[in-house]
C-alpha cells in the first residue's frame, strides 16, 4: 500500500511540474511583456512593480533559467504577490482554501453516497416508477447548469421561503464559538454543497445503476445464488461492491470538475472560498492570483485522485496489496 | 446502419430530444430574422414582466431590453458554440488517438501521458484561465472549449483503433501497399466512428453549458448576447426580477436536455450490443 501510495505521489509530483511548466509557457503566450501581463490592469502604471516582476522572471536571462527561476519560486509556493490585494498570492490562497475544501468534500460526498443509494434503487426496482422517476430526475440535474440551479435554489430556499442561509459563511457579527459556529457554518454549507453535488451526483447514479444491471448478469452473481445466499447479501457484498469501481474511477476523472463548479457556487452563494478569489481575480485581471489559484486547484485535484485511487484499492475484492 | 437509424427514430427520448433540438435550430436560424433588430437595443422601460405588454413576449431586462430578442440571439450563439467546439476538439483528439492507438509503444506513452495532463488538470479553471489571458472572443471562447474537452475524444478513438489495427482487412490493406495514413484515414477511422459519433453529440452538450458557464462569469465575448450572459447580468436583481434569470436558465437546461437525449439515443442506435447490455 505505502509503494502505491508512494508510486502516485511521484506520478502526482510531475503533473504539478508539468503544471508550472504550463503556466509560466501561458504568460510567455499571452501578448506583451510578461511583467505588464502579470501586472495586467492594477500595476500598469506601476513602475516599480514592473521592474519586480521583470527580476522575478529574470527576463533579461534567458528562457531556460526564466523557467527554472520561476518553477523554483513555485515550488517553495511562492505564487507572486497580488498587487490589487496587496498581499502575497500564497496568503491569500491560504486564506481562502479551507473554505473551498469543507465545500468541495461535502458535496462530493453529498453527491456520492445520494447518488449511489439512487442508483441501487433505480437499479433494484427496474423499470418500475422509482426508477422512472429517479432517471428522470438525474436526466434533468445533468441537463441543469450549476449556477442556474444555485441562483434558484437560493431564490427559493432563501429568498421566498427563508429556511436557509443564501449568503457568505457564516452569520455576520454573530460571533458564535464552539458548536453555535459549527451549526451556523453548517446551515450555510447546505445550499452551497447541494447544489454543487446535484450534477455530480445525477452522474454517479446513472453509472451506479448501470453498473448494477450490468454486473447481475454476470455469472459469479449466478455462483453467490446458487450457494444459497440471500438476495440482500448478494446484492450488497458481490453486486454493489463490484458495480462502485466504475463509479469511483469516474469519480477521480471528474474531481477537476467539482473543483471548476466551485467557482460558479461560490461565485453565487458568495462562498469565501477559491473559487471565488478566482472570479475576483478575473474581473481584476489580477493574473498571479488567477494562474496561483490555478495551480494550487490542480493540486487539489490530484489530491481527489490520491484518495480515489486508494478508494479503489480498498474497495476491489481482485487487488490485494500487502 | 439504417437499421440504427430505425432504432433511433423508435427510442421516445431521442423524439423528444430531436423535437426540442429542432424548435432551438429554427429558432437561432429564423429568429433573428423576426428580432433582426440588435438585442442590445432598449426598447421599452426596463423590468417589464413577461406577458404584460404586447409585442414583447418575455418583457424586457434591467436595461429595457427585449428578452425575447435576446434568448433568440442567444440560441444562436449556444448552438455555434457548441458545434464549433465541438469540432475543434475532434480535431485535436482524433489525430491524438489514433496515432497512440496506431503505432503504440513510445508513442503512445508520450501521447497517453500528454492527453492525462490535460484530464487532471481542472478544465473549468483552465478555460477561465486561457480566457482571463487571451481576451475573451468568440474565437477565443471555442478554443478554451476545445482545449479543454478533447482528452475523452482522445482515449476513445484510441481504444477503438487499438482493438481495430489488427482485424483482417487492415492486415490486407498492408499488404496492399497503402500508406499509413490511407490505412488510419480510409480502414480504421470509419469503422470507429459510430462511438465517436456518440461521444460528439454529448460533447455539444457540455460545450454548451460550458458557454454558458463561461459568460456567466462575464468571460463571454462581450459582443454577442448570450444566454449565460443574460443570467450573469440578471443575477443582481434576482430579488426583484427573477424571471430574467429563470428564462435563460430554461432554454439551456431545454437544449443541453436534448443533447443529451439525442445522444444517448445515438448511443443505443449506433451501438446496439453496448446499450443492451446496460439495459
Amino acid at each position: 500500500m505505502i509503494r502505491f501510495i508512494l508510486a502516485r505521489l511521484v506520478k502526482a509530483a510531475v503533473i504539478l511540474l508539468a503544471i508550472m511548466i504550463f503556466n509560466f509557457l501561458l504568460i510567455h503566450a499571452a501578448p506583451g511583456d510578461p511583467a505588464a501581463v502579470m501586472a495586467g490592469e492594477a500595476g500598469a502604471t506601476d513602475e516599480k512593480f514592473i521592474a519586480d516582476l521583470r527580476a522575478r522572471f529574470g527576463l533579461d536571462q534567458p528562457f531556460a533559467v526564466q523557467l527554472w527561476t520561476y518553477v523554483k519560486a513555485t515550488v517553495q509556493l511562492d505564487l507572486g504577490y497580488s498587487y490589487r490585494q496587496s498581499m502575497p498570492v500564497i496568503d491569500l490562497i491560504w486564506q481562502r482554501l479551507p473554505a473551498t475544501i469543507l465545500l468541495t468534500m461535502t458535496a462530493f460526498v453529498i453527491a456520492l453516497v445520494l447518488g449511489v443509494i439512487a442508483g441501487v434503487l433505480a437499479a433494484s426496482k427496474q423499470g418500475t416508477w422509482w426508477d422512472t422517476v429517479i432517471s428522470t430526475l438525474a436526466l434533468l440535474f445533468y441537463a441543469t447548469p450549476l449556477f442556474w440551479v444555485a441562483l434558484m435554489a437560493s431564490l427559493l430556499f432563501s429568498v421566498v421561503l427563508g429556511w436557509l442561509p443564501g449568503y457568505g459563511y457564516q452569520t455576520i457579527g454573530a460571533n458564535y464559538t464552539g458548536i453555535d459556529r459549527v451549526l451556523d457554518i453548517g446551515k450555510h454549507l447546505i445550499l452551497p454543497a447541494t447544489t454543487l453535488g446535484l450534477f455530480f451526483m445525477a452522474v454517479y447514479m446513472r453509472m451506479t445503476r448501470a453498473s448494477m444491471l450490468e454486473m447481475s448478469r454476470l455469472d459469479f452473481v449466478k455462483t453467490a445464488r446458487a450457494k444459497g445466499l440471500s438476495n440482500g447479501v448478494i446484492q450488497r457484498r458481490h453486486v454493489l461492491r463490484n458495480a462502485l469501481l466504475p463509479v469511483i474511477t469516474l469519480a477521480g476523472l471528474q474531481a477537476g470538475q467539482i473543483v471548476g463548479g466551485a467557482v460558479l457556487t461560490e461565485t453565487v452563494f458568495a462562498w469565501p472560498g477559491i473559487g471565488r478569489l478566482l472570479f475576483e481575480a478575473i474581473n481584476q485581471r489580477d493574473y498571479s492570483v488567477l494562474l496561483g489559484v490555478f495551480f494550487v486547484s490542480a493540486a487539489m485535484v490530484l489530491l481527489f485522485n490520491l484518495i480515489t485511487d486508494i478508494l479503489y484499492v480498498l474497495v476491489d475484492p481482485r487487488i490485494r496489496l500487502g | 446502419m439504417l437499421e440504427g437509424f430505425k432504432r433511433f427514430t423508435s427510442n421516445k427520448g431521442a423524439a423528444i430530444g430531436l423535437f426540442i433540438l429542432l424548435i432551438v435550430i429554427l429558432t437561432a436560424v429564423l429568429g433573428p430574422l423576426i428580432y433582426s433588430d440588435s438585442p442590445w437595443r432598449m426598447v421599452q422601460r426596463p423590468f417589464l414582466p413577461p406577458f404584460t405588454v404586447d409585442g414583447l413576449p418575455l418583457g424586457t431586462d434591467a436595461l429595457g431590453r427585449d428578452v425575447m430578442a435576446g434568448l433568440v440571439h442567444g440560441a444562436r450563439v449556444s448552438l455555434l458554440v457548441g458545434l464549433v467546439s465541438t469540432v475543434v476538439a475532434l480535431v485535436i483528439g482524433v489525430p491524438i488517438g489514433a496515432a497512440a492507438g496506431y503505432f503504440g509503444g513510445l508513442v503512445d506513452d508520450a501521447l497517453m501521458r500528454f492527453t492525462e495532463f490535460f484530464q487532471t488538470i481542472p478544465s473549468f479553471a483552465l478555460a477561465i484561465v486561457l480566457l482571463a489571458i487571451f481576451q475573451p472572443s468568440l474565437f477565443y471562447v471555442i478554443l478554451a472549449i476545445a482545449v479543454v474537452s478533447w482528452p475523452p475524444v482522445a482515449r476513445l478513438v484510441r481504444g477503438e483503433v487499438l482493438s481495430l489495427r489488427s482485424r483482417e482487412y487492415v492486415e490486407a490493406a498492408t499488404l496492399s501497399g497503402q500508406s499509413t495514413f490511407q490505412i488510419i484515414t480510409r480502414q480504421i477511422l470509419p469503422n470507429a466512428l459510430p462511438p465517436i459519433i456518440v461521444l460528439a453529440s454529448l460533447m455539444v452538450a457540455t460545450a454548451i453549458l460550458l458557454e454558458s458557464s463561461l459568460s456567466f462569469l462575464g468571460l463571454g465575448d462581450p459582443n454577442v448576447m448570450s444566454w449565460g450572459y443574460m443570467i450573469g447580468t440578471a443575477r443582481t436583481v434576482i430579488r426583484t426580477a427573477w424571471w430574467l434569470s429563470f428564462i435563460p436558465g430554461v432554454a439551456i437546461l431545454l437544449t443541453v436536455l436534448a443533447m443529451n437525449l439525442i445522444g444517448e439515443g445515438l448511443n443505443d442506435a449506433l451501438n446496439p450490443r453496448l446499450s443492451r447490455k446496460s439495459r
